[in-house]
């Protein structure tokens, strides 16, 4: 080939100059107006009248009340929802067992209902006309238009994220670690704790992040089984509804201001995780090739570890 | 899997490879009943009270004139939305994959906004943006042109929920894509405009077609951002699942019911057609690589 055709060539995998800028400008200009924007707005009408008033919203004892009832439900569904999820990594990833795709497809389920019906179906089973209905109100029991139906909602919309985000990552590790472990004599707990979980800490972690930001922020499924108690059953971002809609925009912004803080962690500790685990995956592929010592075949010839890139793989 | 790891007396079974790690059942078992406690039994109720429905109730309440036109809106709207989505998070996608500018680590980050910040606060946000007396609103109002509190509300708040998808599905799509068969192409004689019309897009195609449908699906359920903006006009700017709502407050239990069905049907056969473009997908990377 002649250094013609290469220029050629290469100059083919590109746009000339103006292209370029006008679509990067074109894609920024889109992100500032949809992304940007917004988020600026937030920032601005919580701070309308000023530090003061921005305080004495986010004093008041029903915002308080809203956010430690949004911290308390967070508390409570994304340890449930970790345990689970890598239950069911383990199980998932580590056997073979018939049906194991259509459980994956149950598991990512919640992801494809609509908030609205997620809350519904709580009510159905636990609302005063509901199955458990009579029996509960009998025993004095509340769990619809209560906390405890507002924690069953926030768990069932946040149910896959660590789940799918463990499941591609240890299939890809495949079991020859754990197997050595075990053959060495070490028990089931010691296999985990010091073999797959130091290879799965950062995809649970980046799932961890995804499942808390979406367990804080819910507004469609808790709406339903709130009730919508000032002060008592109503979350953060309810709270934020109530405010707005009784017209007190600055109080309503400044818990609002609250939750796109926390969304701008979660990308935050989401960026650094992903960076991360990148690092670690490149020191791990540019180690020198091990001598071959003992005749071994590997699980997959071709790609000896398969790198799973994090991903947030998300929510519909 | 190395067979010669395992002990003698399991090197003729298939499964026994499995069989050497310990806690299948309790994994399992856990996995199925925590499965079917919080997600299988609640939403079976929602099939059993349909079916304690007769069938006259049910079609009433599915398809009275109001009802009708908040499935024409929330698909209507849903299906501009994830269009305009497929163009620019194809834009965005591409650019943040083909081109370096400074601050691309930034707007990288960024583009998960949407998932990451609460429903809620996205809705009274665009919306202080687009009301008349908005940012934004108070250039357009005198000009004729209403973003909020009507229909043209819904789809804005849907874009912005529906962005993360199609960047997220394409980005790793381009990211892969072989350099050498642009060169080629460029070689032959291929303009730039025939190289990516014909050489990248048929091979971004499959995921932008899942990031269609996962915006899509993701949009049709959405209440959050949507009801703040849209003014909530029976007939006009009214979403199913405000609907629903709508049907609950008035202890309408059935009707909530009959329209949370079937919008569970159609979630069903998005998420098939999701499942089968990204099987798709699949087989398509998995030829390439041979």
């Amino acid at each position: 080939m002649t250094r013609q055709t290469v220029r050629t060539a290469q100059r083919g995998t590109t746009e000339s100059a103006w292209v370029r800028y006008t679509l990067t400008a074109l894609a920024l200009a889109f992100m500032a107006l949809f992304l940007v924007l917004p988020l600026a707005a937030v920032a601005t009408e919580a701070l309308r009248n000023g530090w003061d008033a921005y305080w004495e919203a986010l004093k008041e004892p029903d915002a308080w009340a809203a956010i430690r009832l949004t911290l308390i439900t967070a508390a409570i569904a994304v340890p449930l929802n970790l345990v689970f999820g890598v239950a069911a990594a383990w199980a998932i990833a580590k056997y073979e067992f018939r049906g194991k795709s259509f459980l994956t497809t149950l598991i990512d389920l919640p992801f494809s209902v609509s908030p609205v019906v997620a809350g519904l179906i709580y009510v159905l089973v636990f609302g005063a006309q509901g199955w458990l209905g009579p029996w509960l109100a009998e025993h004095d029991i509340k769990i619809v238009f209560a906390v405890p139906g507002i924690v069953l909602a926030t768990i069932f919309v946040t149910f896959p994220f660590i789940a799918r985000e463990l499941i591609p990552l240890m299939q890809a590790q495949g079991n020859e670690e754990e197997q050595a472990a075990i053959v060495l004599g070490a028990t089931g707990w010691q296999t985990f704790w010091h073999v797959t979980l130091p290879n799965i800490k950062w995809g649970l972690l980046y799932g961890v992040i995804l499942c808390n930001a979406r367990a804080m922020g819910e507004f469609g499924a808790v709406s339903v089984v709130s009730g919508h108690i000032r002060g008592q059953t109503n979350t953060m971002p309810l709270h934020v509804e109530v405010l707005y809609n009784e017209y007190q925009s600055v109080a309503a912004f400044a818990v609002a201001s609250l939750l796109a803080l926390l969304a701008l962690v979660t990308l935050v500790i989401k960026s650094v995780v992903e960076w991360r685990s990148e690092r670690e995956f490149k020191a791990v592929a540019d180690l020198p090739p091990e001598p071959p010592s003992a005749p071994s075949t590997p699980a997959n010839p071709s790609e000896p570890y398969v790198h799973v890139p994090l991903a947030s793989r998300a929510a519909i | 899997m190395t067979t010669a790891a395992l002990p003698s007396s399991a090197a003729g079974q298939r499964r026994a490879p499995a069989r050497v790690l310990p806690g299948f059942n309790i994994t399992l078992g856990y996995t199925l009943l925590y499965l079917s406690l919080i997600v299988l039994i609640p939403l079976s109720t929602l099939v059993f009270k349909t079916f304690t429905l007769t069938w006259p109730q049910f079609w009433e309440a599915v398809s009275s004139p109001r009802v009708l036109a908040s499935y024409r809106l929330t698909f209507g709207a849903s299906f501009i939305a994830a269009l305009v989505n497929v163009v620019a998070g194809l834009l965005v996608a591409w650019v943040l994959v083909r081109y370096s500018f400074p601050g691309k680590k930034i707007v990288d980050a960024l583009v998960d906004l949407p998932f990451a910040l609460p429903t809620a606060v996205a809705g009274i946000s665009l919306t202080a943006l687009l009301a008349g007396n908005g940012w934004i609103g108070q250039y357009l109002e005198p000009l004729g042109i209403q973003l909020a509190f009507n229909p043209n509300g819904v789809v804005i708040a849907l874009i912005f929920i529906g962005l993360p998808f199609v960047v997220r599905t394409v980005q790793p799509v381009l990211e892969d894509a072989e350099k050498e068969l642009e060169e080629a192409a460029t070689c032959l004689g291929a303009t730039r405009w025939q190289t990516f019309s014909k050489v990248i897009f048929p091979t971004i195609l499959p995921a932008l077609l899942t990031g269609f449908a996962m915006a899509f699906a993701r949009a049709v359920g959405e209440y959050g951002s949507v009801i703040f903006i849209a003014g909530n006009m029976p007939m006009i700017s009214e979403i199913t699942p405000l609907i629903i709502i709508g049907k609950l407050e008035q202890y309408d239990y059935a009707g909530a019911t009959a329209v949370a069905t079937v919008m569970l049907v159609i979630s069903f056969v998005l998420l098939l057609v999701i499942n089968g473009l990204q099987a798709w997908q699949r087989a398509r990377t998995a030829g390439n690589s041979q």
